[in-house]
């Protein structure tokens, strides 16, 4: 909501000024989001009327010209202005005078003749880009008034960003109305006569739909001159306001919207037929819009109709063949209250919004539907003549203004602070709010320009509000002390983050919409959630997977040529899942996944430079699950290279995954070299396990190195097992601490070399069961495996 | 006895000319050896007269000791030089970079999350957890939010298909974490029907958070932290007083200026907006919106099965995605979601 500060103080003045007027607004909810000048700052120019224009003798394009000003002597100026003409009345700055850019004005010779001013252009003023010629006054301005005061350019133009409870205040007597209340000033506003009837032409008005439209008024006014000019004070309050000025009667209607709030629609009265409807909209009805769009209707829209035809989308925009034109000499004018509900939303399904449906849509004071009717009749007939006839209306059931109580014990419970019932009532009165009291209780009846007066706590509101949110303690909050559960069974979240920081990886956040290619490539997902309204095809569909977000990071910091890019991201997944809770249908978990691209240590001269690959990011995994040993089996994925990937499972329960990425991703997406990854469920690395005791043995331990040789394709998962479920009692601990194969091994076998650790909690072992416990795993992995030992 | 000095002297000078430990002892046998002239003298003590050999013997291990303190001297002398020599060769650069893995770090987003967690932890409030895709009810008819209000339009909200390729209406892409605090007051409430007076609420939610908006300063995915305390006695000037007290902890700025000022959200009543102004660095003096808040809506306490006569408190919520700004003098809010190790790695 834009207008001009002057207009303001037109119906309310108080003390309070430039900056300190604009903080009192923001600070009462009215927020003023910009505040502008209308002119720059600038002195000595006044009125002036132009009496004689005569040529230059030395200069082609200059007249020198005799000036009133207001004295006695006339003065003479030199003006290079092609629009200068005898009887003009322009601005003229006089010696002495600065002018916008601290540009100083002094008697001076202008090619030997003598100029004592300038006459000035709009854009010299600084209050119009115009510099073609003189800004030309009307013909009624009095000379040698300040032009400051004859344009009213110490006005301020403030901007108000109106929450949208706060309709009352889209009105220039609303904000008034609360500055009054605001500051404790009087107010006054526009004295509405009732019209003279002096015609009897009338429409019947039919209510079709009186939830929708409880009250319509209209009336016609025949012989008027639709031709007539704006006065000048009228166009300067529209455009000071962002409306531009049209004709007389579009700028008369909009004028009484900005001055009371309640939007009008004027119809050529000879372009329509019978009564006058408000009816809904039948489904597929069609409309013709003064934007010239035509709209096939849902029934959930009210029109204005006539007997044949929709005349208007009420309370949002006219019809185009219903409307005034320069050429209507007799209409039909409409004040009409639409409830909020019957308009809301209705405009931007339809792609626009107007003035009219931006205040419907918050509600439009019903109590002054009459008056604004009355108003506009008055400005009409005074400004485009014409006959008035009676005033048509119909009115069903306007809505409810129920009393709403409040208890002064509530104010002080909500608000923490005691408020005398005395106070309360002079901030009622203020703010305009019939009530009845009966000791600490009241019981206020909200008016009809507030619609946001429902419950007692709205009233606190308003209490708060005149009172000053700032004027309210911030006291240290008093609370029973009890302390916070410390689990010690659970990881905290960021425990996890800040363990892989540590070992170098980067968080990043990534979008949890993602290109549909992706759920495909990384998780072979043909039917992922898809959003109903994305905001781009690349953000089309949810993610089941980290994986495409950080595999598309890595592509980005490539182009900054960083080729080493260690990256992880925990974030929710996306599943359908008819289980799914606790939205119904969907699973939701949190996951961890991340990723490692180029040289597995940063580049550094102490170490041999060599890619990462699937065991460092298993160490990663490794080391984040500790103290959880997971288990690994090989896998197929469709992110992941098939023989580079396993699942990680933790008590048989598979936790995520980890391998390289699939070499056909490395060609598609464009990558060097191959990323490798990992995706964990983040609820297997918040689970954490409380330490308990176990004795450590004082008796000293035995190491054995046993190498073997086996068939290479064995995985080394299946031995562990077997051995540690056929070891000696005494063995402690299996270890593999190397892997050979190559000269000396039979092709197709290799040989893993393994410490084996025994002992015994109570005593010291002998040889001879040392032993004989390596002989025991020896003669099992040979019956197992066919494992030779190695020589 | 000059004869016994001269030899002292000798091996003295014998084991100075030398430096290898080796030589050194060679030397040594020259003089202390099976033959050598000490022990050749003592041998020769045997001719002597008692009274002699106890002359003569005094002085020739008064020579023997000079000599062997001498040797001790030297060996001693030769090793610290061979150390010294070892520890020279062994020198390192000790400017050359160190091995191994450099550290990663945390989103500046998750440090910021981290500290309000640990700030509002440290008067007791829980930080609680919820759903992304959320249910039309919890994200808006639970608070209040009505039925045609603007918010719910395609325009604002990200909605999603249904397996037919349907637009399933009563599912969308949470818009703030509000719905987080109507999960967690159902489940409080739940949890302790059984007792006459339920403790007290006091929980934060932080959390991504999804709006149909992308510009220089919107993104469409962005955070949200919220705060709710519910209790039999929590005031708007309680409000003020957490969030005043939060801002200036977390901006680690005493004076920093708060102010709230009138604002309306349908889940709060009375509602205000909360703006800081800093007294020092860039922004100086500027009002800066910095987060909404009220004390909770009576329908809102109702819809989650809440006496609002009986509990009364106040929610908030703030965009760490701003605070983070406003904290490092982060200028452009896409830098947070574009994955860039040059700007991430500012915050290790």
């Amino acid at each position: 909501m834009k207008f001009s500060e002057s207009w303001l103080r037109s119906f309310v003045n108080p003390a309070v000024s430039g900056n300190d007027f604009s903080h009192l607004l923001t600070m009462a909810g009215l927020e003023v989001e910009e505040e502008e000048t209308v002119a720059p700052a600038f002195d000595g120019v006044i009125v002036a009327e132009v009496l004689e224009v005569k040529k230059h003798p030395d200069a082609d394009r200059l007249n020198v010209c005799r000036v009133n000003i207001g004295r006695e002597e006339p003065q003479q100026i030199v003006c290079g202005a092609p629009n200068v003409a005898t009887g003009l009345k322009v601005p003229c700055a006089l010696p002495g005078a600065t002018l916008p850019g601290n540009f100083q004005i002094k008697i001076a010779k202008v090619r030997g003749i003598e100029s004592s001013g300038m006459l000035c252009s709009a854009k010299e003023l600084g209050i119009a880009e115009d510099a073609s010629g003189l800004l030309i006054l009307p013909a009624d301005a009095p000379v040698g008034q300040d032009i400051r005061s004859h344009l009213d350019l110490d006005d301020r133009l403030l901007t108000l960003k109106l929450t949208p409870n706060r309709a009352d205040c889209l009105s220039l007597t609303g904000i008034a109305r609360e500055v009054a209340a605001l500051t404790d000033t009087p107010a006054c506003y526009p004295q509405v006569a009732t019209t003279p009837v002096t015609i009897d032409n009338r429409r019947d008005i039919v209510l079709d739909a009186p939830e929708a439209c409880p009250l319509y008024c209209g009336r016609v006014i025949a012989g008027v001159n639709a031709k007539a000019a704006t006065p000048d004070w009228m166009k300067r309050r529209l455009e000071r306001s962002g409306i531009r000025s049209i004709s007389a009667l579009v700028d008369i209607t909009n004028y009484v919207m900005l001055e009371l709030g309640q939007p009008l629609h004027a119809f050529d009265n000879t372009k329509l037929e019978g009564a006058i409807h408000a009816r809904l909209a039948s489904t597929g009805e069609k409309i013709l819009l003064l934007n010239e769009q035509t709209l096939s209707l849902q029934d959930d829209v009210l029109l204005i109709a006539d007997d044949k035809r929709p005349v208007a989308m009420a309370g949002i925009m006219g019809g185009e063949d219903s409307g005034i034109t320069l050429e209507t000499t007799e209409m039909f004018l409409e004040a009409a209250f639409f409830a909020p509900k019957a308009i809301a939303g209705r405009a931007r399904r339809y792609g626009f919004g107007s003035d009219a449906s931006h205040r419907f849509e918050r509600g439009v004071d019903f109590g002054s539907t009459r008056v604004a009717l009355e108003r506009a009749c008055q400005l009409i007939l005074d400004i485009c003549g014409g006959q008035a006839g009676p005033l048509c209306e119909a009115q069903a059931t306007l809505p409810a203004r129920p009393p709403v109580r409040l208890r002064r014990s509530r104010v002080a419970k909500v608000l923490g602070v005691n408020f005398t019932a005395e106070q309360i009532e002079t901030i009622f009165s203020r703010l305009g709010l019939g009530f009845v009291r009966n000791d600490d209780d009241f019981l206020v009846t909200p008016p009809t320009y507030r619609f946001d007066i429902e419950i007692e706590e709205d009233l606190i509101e308003e209490i708060a509000r005149l009172h000053g949110y700032d004027a309210i303690p911030s006291p240290a909050p008093r609370a029973r002390l009890a302390m916070l559960p410390q689990t010690e069974d659970a990881r905290p979240l960021f425990r996890v983050r800040q363990i892989l920081a540590d070992r170098g990886f980067q968080e990043v956040v990534n979008f949890a919409f993602v290109e549909d290619t992706w759920e495909n490539d990384f998780a072979a997902n043909t039917a992922p959630i898809r959003l109903a309204n994305p905001i781009a095809s690349q953000m089309s569909v949810m993610r089941s997977t980290l994986i495409g977000g950080l595999v598309a990071n890595v592509i980005t910091n490539l182009k900054r040529k960083q080729n080493r890019v260690r990256l992880f991201e925990t974030g929710r997944c996306f599943f359908r899942d008819a289980l799914g809770q606790p939205v119904k249908g969907f699973r939701q978990p949190w996951k961890i996944a991340g990723l490692a691209y180029g040289s597995a240590l940063p580049e550094q001269w102490a170490s041999p430079t060599r890619a990462v690959d699937f065991y460092d990011i298993k160490g990663e995994v490794e080391s984040l699950l500790a103290p959880v040993v997971a288990r690994y089996e090989k896998t197929i994925h469709p992110a992941l290279h098939p023989g580079r990937s396993a699942r990680v499972l933790v008590n048989d329960q598979e936790v995520g995954i980890l391998g390289e990425l699939h070499p056909q991703w490395v060609q598609k997406y464009d990558l060097p070299l191959a990323p490798v990854v990992f995706e964990l469920d983040l609820d297997a690395l918040t689970r954490a396990r409380l330490p308990k005791y176990a004795e450590v043995s004082k008796q000293p331990a035995a190491f054995r190195d046993l190498a073997i040789v086996i068939d290479q394709k064995l995985e080394l998962q299946a031995l562990i097992d077997g051995l540690l479920a056929n070891r000696p009692t005494i063995v402690q601990d299996i270890r593999l601490f190397d892997i050979f194969t190559g000269k000396g091994i039979e092709q197709g076998k290799k040989s893993l070399a393994f410490r084996i650790v025994m002992q015994d909690t109570q005593r010291t072992l002998q040889d001879t069961e040392v032993d004989a416990a390596i002989q025991q795993l020896i003669t099992y992995l040979h019956q197992a495996f066919s494992a030779q030992l190695r020589v | 006895m000059l004869n016994l000095d001269q030899i002292a002297q000798d091996a003295a000078a014998a084991f100075a000319a030398t430096d290898d430990p080796d030589t050194l002892e060679q030397i040594k046998a020259r003089y202390l050896g099976k033959s050598g002239q000490i022990t050749e003298l003592l041998k020769g003590m045997a001719k002597l007269s008692p009274d002699e050999k106890r002359s003569a013997g005094a002085a020739i291990n008064r020579a023997k000791e000079a000599i062997e303190s001498a040797l001790n001297a030297r060996r001693e002398a030769i090793r610290k030089q061979a150390l010294e020599a070892r520890l020279a060769g062994e020198s390192l650069d000790v400017t050359l970079p160190g091995r191994g893995e450099t550290r990663g770090g945390l989103h500046p987003v998750t440090r910021t999350l981290e500290r309000v967690e640990a700030l509002f932890r440290s008067i007791g409030f829980e930080v609680a957890d919820g759903p992304e895709i959320e249910a039309d009810f919890q994200n808006f008819t639970a608070l209040n939010t009505p039925e045609d209000h603007p918010a719910r339009s395609m325009h604002d909200t990200f909605y999603l298909l249904d397996e037919n390729g349907k637009v399933a209406e009563d599912i969308l892409l949470r818009t703030h974490t509000s719905p987080i605090q109507v999960r967690y007051m159902q489940a409080h409430v739940a949890k302790y029907a059984h007792l006459e007076t339920m403790p007290e609420i006091r929980v934060i939610a932080p959390g991504r958070v999804y709006r149909v908006d992308s510009d220089a300063t919107h993104s469409p995915m962005f955070h949200q932290v919220e705060g709710l305390w519910i209790g039999e006695n929590v005031s708007f000037a309680d409000l003020k007083g957490v969030v005043a007290d939060f801002l200036r902890r977390f901006f680690e700025s005493d004076d920093l200026q708060v102010r709230f000022r009138p604002s309306f959200f349908p889940f709060t009543e009375p509602s205000a907006e909360i703006d800081v102004a800093f007294m020092s660095g860039t922004l100086k003096g500027r009002w800066l919106e910095i987060a909404g808040c009220g004390m909770v809506h009576p329908n809102v306490l109702r819809h989650v099965g809440i006496d609002p006569e009986k509990y009364i408190g106040f929610a908030f919520g703030m965009g760490p995605d701003r605070l983070t700004m406003l904290r490092y003098g982060v200028n452009d809010l896409r830098l947070f979601f574009d994955g860039d190790l040059r700007f991430l790695r500012q915050f290790v």
